[in-house]
């Protein structure tokens, strides 16, 4: 019988649980020393003096880099970007010269022998800006520029067109014309961002939070000018990125420098404040968003003109407008994409990136048509059901939208909604339903993974790709058992080491797609190995055949790649969100008592992985709509709730009924599990179903996310 | 974080004579100060450990109760008399932080605590709090959190504890200790309103510690209530709460207690409220009526005018669901 398919538990849960799972700071190489910096305190200017005879000094400090004193490092260009970094500008360079960029940057690094003391001795570094050229510090789409051609060619604006959707919008009998805003938001996962650095001559270890270790090889190994092979990452477990770690950010370039200075294994750790100023996050957005209906609710025109924000020194676009090209069928159709500039540090993706934001606009301007048709939100969408990608204009590989609005709405129990706003009370709650639709683009990289049957009747399976809690241990085990027809008892996968056969990013939903696969095909390779020495035996007794043979294992690396179903066909996951409110009615406190999502994710390995990752989202959904906001004081140019006391997210008591249901799919195209990705679609579609479960509660639209009480209050 | 020394005063003596070393801070559960030392905003150069001290719940002859200042919030929250005869201050002590925090802070750490203004946590930010003549640069910035009450030019911070909303209403005394003796004083005179020195928020004298809270016999145990609203269902400071104690006498009004949180630089009792609903009838426009005398001077920031229709509303469904309840002793 096949385990793919079944709930199989974590098999790296009881580690985690006991203690035995080793995140990247906690690994302790012997003479580690302990690094901290110092960071600008103005958002844009020089660096006029730095005066660090107070931090040398200091008790237990050994080191203080500056841009002074470091080394300046070559930073090689890679022959191509990768997708995880921006599409244009010049990274930062960090401790490279006086320029600041923003408020957070790293200024001077220091070394010492305990955590505390390296703290200290950066705190007491003092420097005197120079705050010229004046710093821009607002985020006001008048100050928006068209994005780049890079970023055109990624089909990330600066503007695409199909018909005349001006003229069709001008001469639509119903219309819609209005502006949402998403505040900034971050990342937050449970382990900070670490780093500990060890150089053995002129080949380093990092062992590194990150989503990619063969990336963040290439990268620190461009960086140092280092041939790639002189540079191993290790990073067995993740404790929550949602995106942060993709990238390899300047604090891995800082540790590195500083041990190879200190000539000892050096860890830096962010702290939560530096979350917001190291590692990036979701720039805030404005989408105004222009709809146009005949009265049976056909669109006409959809417009959707987006505003993000980026640095000034690099060009981050996403596919904010994926939503709106490929949802709804409609033969006039415009987007316009356009970034704001600012002495930030790049925003990163992030959970469902793009995609979930657009989305928010899309999906409550949806609603609001909805409402001037006096139309049930469910039936718009069907009405505007789009039979191919309309944007692309190809067929999709496989789409069950329809089934998971209706077994969604069946399980939530939709059709008992009033249509009408403020039409139910409970007590003094105000009580709403509303719902949204979720799209996501799906994907699928090259990737290797190599399989050994060991003497011991167990089956090590190895990958460079990682876990930071989607459940990659569990789901490949489950493969590999399956394809090796080995109880999972007798399979273990490892990950997380750049010296395994590589992989590419762990994001975008791609994992399952793209290492499955692979598993796959090594697997079929050590049979055909195996089959080679064993006369005829069973591959469970492959223990006696390497006994035999006098073998101490088997061993086959195999490689798979998509083909060219990507560009044939459109491929993306769907689903329908269904959430209710409860509102106070006086105090506008808002509470989201119960959330159904129904999912076409193609077929899952996992149910209880994938149920997991559904809920996951819809508890990052509830912080999305209702609590999460990046304060950006823009006279200080400085994040002003920046401690997880004061950045709201969801606790406990926030989290009411959530459930998660697959409709029966299985893709054809994207590769042979039949898998389409989870992760991002899981966040797709929350907060506006929320949105407009808010609306239909109240009667009010808050367009501005997160909907406060103190929004709703004066809406 | 700036080094420091380390003692755990063994008496209450010891730590006296510690307190009035230059540099010296008390700590109590430490769940405060020191997350100031991390974040560099606090530098005490020794932290005297009270924690060992004052840790008894005792009844008064008066028939009231004494709390120790080393009592741990989730002990007055768990203790049967506090519940019994003080339910407002269980509630309130309940409705903060989250039950870890709870188990480390004590009642003296938690009076003191300090603001959560955004840039008084920030050593990057202007604050008269922490350098007195900065500026402050939450009157310009994020204050959707701050004061509607009381606020001066100089600081527009508010006094974040619950606990602190219905030791106010209580009309609780707190028991100082110094160098030169003890002195008992009224818990509604020992914070301050910011004025010209917003960097002196208490009446403590240097080197003075909190030993005792007392609470006087009338709990408000037959009608009172505390009711919080904040951003997410727990663990999020008071946008605005209220404390309130209602005594009727035949559908008029007796003995009132209204004091609001999250509102002002102290624990605000509402004395104008109070005194519009001494010897009036419970019904929902005299409370409106108290309400508005309450809230008529409240002057909004850029972000937190919501606050005086929100206390308003407070207010108001507060005293109206206490004037309908059954009497509970
Ligand atoms: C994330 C978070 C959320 C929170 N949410 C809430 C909330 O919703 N509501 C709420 O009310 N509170 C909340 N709190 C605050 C919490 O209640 C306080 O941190 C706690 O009560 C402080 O008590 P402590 O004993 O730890 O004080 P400490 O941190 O030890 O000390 C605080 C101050 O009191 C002084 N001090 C302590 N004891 C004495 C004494 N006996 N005599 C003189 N001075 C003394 C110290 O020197 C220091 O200045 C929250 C805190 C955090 C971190």
């Amino acid at each position: 019988m096949s385990v793919i398919g079944s709930p199989v538990s974590r098999v790296d849960g009881p580690a985690k649980v006991n203690g035995e799972a080793h995140y990247a700071g906690e690994f302790a190489p012997k003479d580690l020393l302990y690094a901290a910096t110092a960071d600008s305190t103005c958002p844009a200017g020089t660096i006029v003096t730095l005066d660090t005879r107070d931090a040398a000094r200091a008790p237990g400090v050994l080191l203080v880099l500056t841009h002074l004193n470091a080394d300046r490092l070559p930073y090689q260009e890679p022959a191509e970007r990768v997708a995880v970094d921006p599409v244009a500008g010049a990274q930062l360079r960090v401790l490279d010269g006086p320029a600041i960029l923003f408020s957070g940057q790293p200024i001077a690094l220091v070394v010492a022998r305990t955590q505390a003391q390296a703290e200290y001795g950066a705190s007491l570094v003092p420097a005197p800006y120079d705050a010229d050229p004046p710093a821009k510090l607002r985020f006001d789409p008048a100050l928006a520029q068209p994005t780049s051609e890079a970023a055109a060619k990624k089909k990330r604006g600066p503007e695409t067109r199909k018909g005349d959707a001006e003229g069709a919008f001008a001469r639509a009998p119903v219309t819609l014309d209005e502006r949402y805003r998403l505040s900034r938001e971050q990342h937050h996962p449970m382990e900070p961002h670490a780093t500990v650095a060890e150089w053995t001559g002129d080949r380093l270890t990092l062992w590194s939070k990150t989503q990619w270790v063969g990336n963040e090889r290439d990268e620190i190994a461009r960086r140092f000018g280092l041939p790639p092979a002189n540079v191993r990452v290790i990073n067995p477990y993740v404790g929550g990125a949602f995106g942060s770690s993709l990238r390899t950010w300047p604090h891995v370039t800082l540790a590195a420098m500083a041990a190879r200075r200190a000539r000892r294994p050096v860890r830096l750790e962010l702290t939560r404040r530096q979350l917001f100023t190291f590692v990036g996050h979701r720039g805030q957005s404005e989408q105004h968003v222009r709809l146009g209906a005949d009265p049976n609710g056909r669109l006409l025109a959809t417009i959707c003109e987006a505003t993000g924000q980026t640095s000034t020194y690099e060009e981050f676009a996403e596919p904010l407008l994926g939503p709106a090209g490929a949802t709804y069928a409609c033969d006039d159709r415009l987007t316009r994409y356009k970034l704001v500039p600012m002495n930030v540090n790049t925003p990163c993706p992030m959970r469902g990136p793009g995609w979930a934001t657009g989305l928010v606009a899309q999906e409550m301007a949806m609603d609001e048509l909805a409402e001037r048709l006096g139309m049930d939100p469910i039936e718009l969408r069907l009405r505007n059901y789009a039979e191919r990608d309309p944007m692309k204009d190809l067929p999709w590989s496989s789409k069950a939208l329809r089934e998971c609005y209706a077994q969604g709405a069946e399980r939530f129990g939709w059709s008992k909604r009033p249509l009408k706003p403020r039409a139910r009370r409970d007590g003094r709650d105000l009580v709403g339903l509303g719902m949204a639709t979720a799209i996501y683009d799906s994907g699928r990289y090259p990737t290797s993974a190599s399989v050994a049957l060991l003497p011991d009747g167990t089956a090590l399976v190895r990958c460079a790709t990682a876990d930071m809690g989607p459940g990659t241990y569990t789901s490949m085990t489950q493969v590999a058992a399956d394809a090796l027809g080995l109880p999972l008892a007798r399979v273990r996968f490892e990950l997380g080491d750049s010296t395994f056969p590589p992989a590419k990013e762990h994001g975008g939903s791609t994992t399952m797609a793209s290492v499955g696969p692979a598993i796959q095909e090594a697997c079929g390779a050590v049979k055909a190995k195996l089959a080679g020495v064993a006369d005829g035996a069973p591959i469970t007794d492959f223990a006696a055949v390497l006994r035999r043979a006098g073998l101490d294992r088997i061993e086959a690396e195999a490689s798979a790649k998509p083909d060219d179903a990507m560009k044939t066909h459109s491929i993306n996951g769907f689903g329908a969100v269904f959430a209710e409110v409860r509102v106070d009615v006086d105090l506008c406190t808002i509470r989201a008592t119960r959330i159904v999502g129904a999912y076409d994710a193609g077929r899952i390995v996992n149910p209880k992985l994938a149920h997991s990752q559904c809920i996951g989202g819809m508890v990052q959904g509830i912080g999305m709509a209702l609590f999460e906001d990046v304060e950006w004081d823009e006279h200080l140019g400085r994040v002003s709730n920046g401690t997880i006391a004061e950045y709201i997210v969801p606790v406990n008591a926030d989290i009411h009924d959530l459930d998660a249901i697959f409709v029966d799919t299985r893709e054809p195209l994207l590769n042979p599990l039949g898998v389409k990705g989870v992760a991002e679609l899981g966040l797709c579609g929350v907060a506006p179903a929320i949105a407009n479960a808010v609306w239909h509660a109240t009667g009010k639209r808050v367009r501005n996310l997160p909907i406060t009480p103190d929004r709703l209050l004066t809406a | 974080m700036t080094p420091f020394l380390y003692e755990r005063a063994a008496d209450r003596q010891g730590a006296l004579a510690l307190g009035a070393r230059a540099g010296a801070s008390y700590l109590g559960g430490g769940t405060n100060l020191v997350d100031l030392m991390r974040e560099t905003i606090a530098h005490p150069e020794l932290l005297v450990d009270v924690t060992g001290l004052s840790r008894e719940i005792e009844d008064t002859p008066e028939g009231g109760l004494r709390i120790g200042a080393g009592v741990k919030n989730t002990a007055v929250a768990g203790d049967r008399r506090v519940r019994q005869r003080y339910p407002l201050l269980a509630q309130a002590i309940l409705a903060g932080a989250s039950a870890q925090i709870r188990n480390m802070a004590t009642t003296g750490g938690n009076i003191l605590q300090r603001t959560r203004c955004a840039y008084f946590y920030d050593d990057a930010a202007r604050c008269n709090k922490r350098a007195p003549g900065a500026g402050c640069d939450a009157v310009e910035g994020f204050n959707r959190i701050h004061a509607i009450l009381g606020a001066s030019p100089a600081c527009v911070a508010t006094h974040p504890s619950d606990m602190c909303v219905a030791l106010a209403a209580l009309e609780a005394t707190v028991t100082l200790e110094g160098q030169d003796g003890g002195r008992e004083i009224a818990f509604a005179d020992l914070h301050r309103l910011p004025g010209e020195t917003p960097e002196v928020e208490t009446q403590l004298r240097p080197g003075e510690l909190i030993t005792a809270v007392t609470l006087p016999p009338n709990g408000l145990a037959a009608r009172s209530t505390y009711r919080k609203v904040r951003d997410r269902a727990s663990y999020a400071f008071a946008l605005v709460s209220v404390a309130a104690g209602l005594e009727l006498e035949g559908g008029v009004i007796g003995d009132v207690r209204l004091a609001l949180g999250g509102v002002a630089h102290k624990p605000w009792r509402a004395h104008a409220a109070e005194a519009a609903l001494k010897g009036r009838p419970a019904t929902e426009s005299v409370f409106r009526e108290a309400a508005e005398a309450e809230l008529a001077p409240a002057r909004p920031l850029r972000d937190n005018g919501f606050k005086i229709e929100l206390a308003r509303r407070v207010i108001v469904d507060t005293l109206v669901k206490l004037a309908r309840t059954e009497e509970t002793v």
